[in-house]
């Protein structure tokens, strides 16, 4: 059995799947911080 | 620990340490990912389906690093009440989540070429994806009761009594007969039975892996305070 098209499946996805919540992860951080801020500079 | 508790002495060391362990961790990912698939040798017996190695133990490693760190920070709730032991737990529960999901995939991947098979209902593989429905219970339980305005109390005990599982993952391949291979490096005694061209790239393939998960926790951490920020800021303005 040809190994490779599992060792470049099991690859992909782990790098998509990490690459997804690291994105996620980004932006909900930006989006949440920017509103912090905004709220913050409310008088 | 308690230096931390203040969540704005806390974001003074998160704001830099969060860009500093993303990128730190990409770049060691990149090198060790490119070693394992064109510098690290085939193996004696499963030929090149080891290469998946690289990406699997890591998985493994952090997912069951994750929930050691939802058990601690459920502990650190429960007995010292630190403000952000819940929003850490909650932080670590989605990236466990998909490491835990990730070793499921890459093993069964693994395991076609190597056993024949996708999937063995042995000790190692049923423990790993038990852990895994801990992870979804815990962020279910952790979301229902932020919404009904809990601290978090009964997803910190959830954490703890979930952590039962670690040491059953851990020792399953020694106290059953299973398909999945026993342990080859063991940070004890650090010994290992692994060849050192094969070893390095997983010591730094799992160190970037860790590094960008530590990112992630930081991130999701700073997401939610900013959160909770805007709910204070909300409620004030809305005070009589």
């Amino acid at each position: 059995m040809n190994p490779w098209p599992f060792i470049i499946a099991a690859y992909a996805l782990t790098l998509v799947g990490t690459l997804a919540v690291t994105a996620w992860s980004f932006a909900a951080m930006r989006r949440a911080e920017a509103q912090a801020a905004a709220l913050g500079d409310r008088p | 620990m308690h230096v931390y508790a203040n969540p704005a002495r806390f974001l003074k060391i998160a704001r830099p340490l969060t860009a500093w362990l993303g990128w730190v961790g990409a770049a060691m990912i990149a090198l060790a990912l490119c070693a394992g698939l064109f510098l690290a040798p085939p193996e004696r017996l499963q030929g090149e389906s080891v290469r998946i190695l690289y990406v699997h133990v890591p998985a493994a490693w952090l997912a069951m690093a994750g929930w050691s760190g939802i058990a601690i920070a459920g502990l650190m709730q429960l007995v010292w009440r630190h403000p952000l032991a819940f929003v850490a737990a909650r932080a670590i529960a989605v990236p466990g989540t998909l490491f835990a999901a990730l070793c499921l995939a890459t093993g069964s991947l693994w395991g076609r070429p190597a056993w024949g098979t996708w999937w063995e209902w042995d000790g190692r593989m049923t423990s790993m994806l038990v852990l895994f429905f801990l992870y979804a219970g815990f962020i279910a339980l952790a979301g229902a009761e932020k919404e009904r305005g809990g601290e978090g109390r009964i997803t910190a005990i959830f954490g703890l009594v979930g952590a039962v599982n670690l040491p059953i993952i851990h020792y399953s391949v020694i106290w059953w007969n299973t398909l999945h291979q026993g342990q080859s490096i063991s940070f004890v005694r650090w010994t290992s039975t692994i060849a050192g061209p094969m070893l390095w790239p997983l010591l730094v393939s799992a160190l970037g892996f860790s590094l960008l998960f530590g990112a992630i926790v930081l991130m999701r951490m700073r997401a939610e305070l900013a959160r909770l920020k805007i709910e204070a800021r909300l409620k004030r303005m809305g005070a009589p």
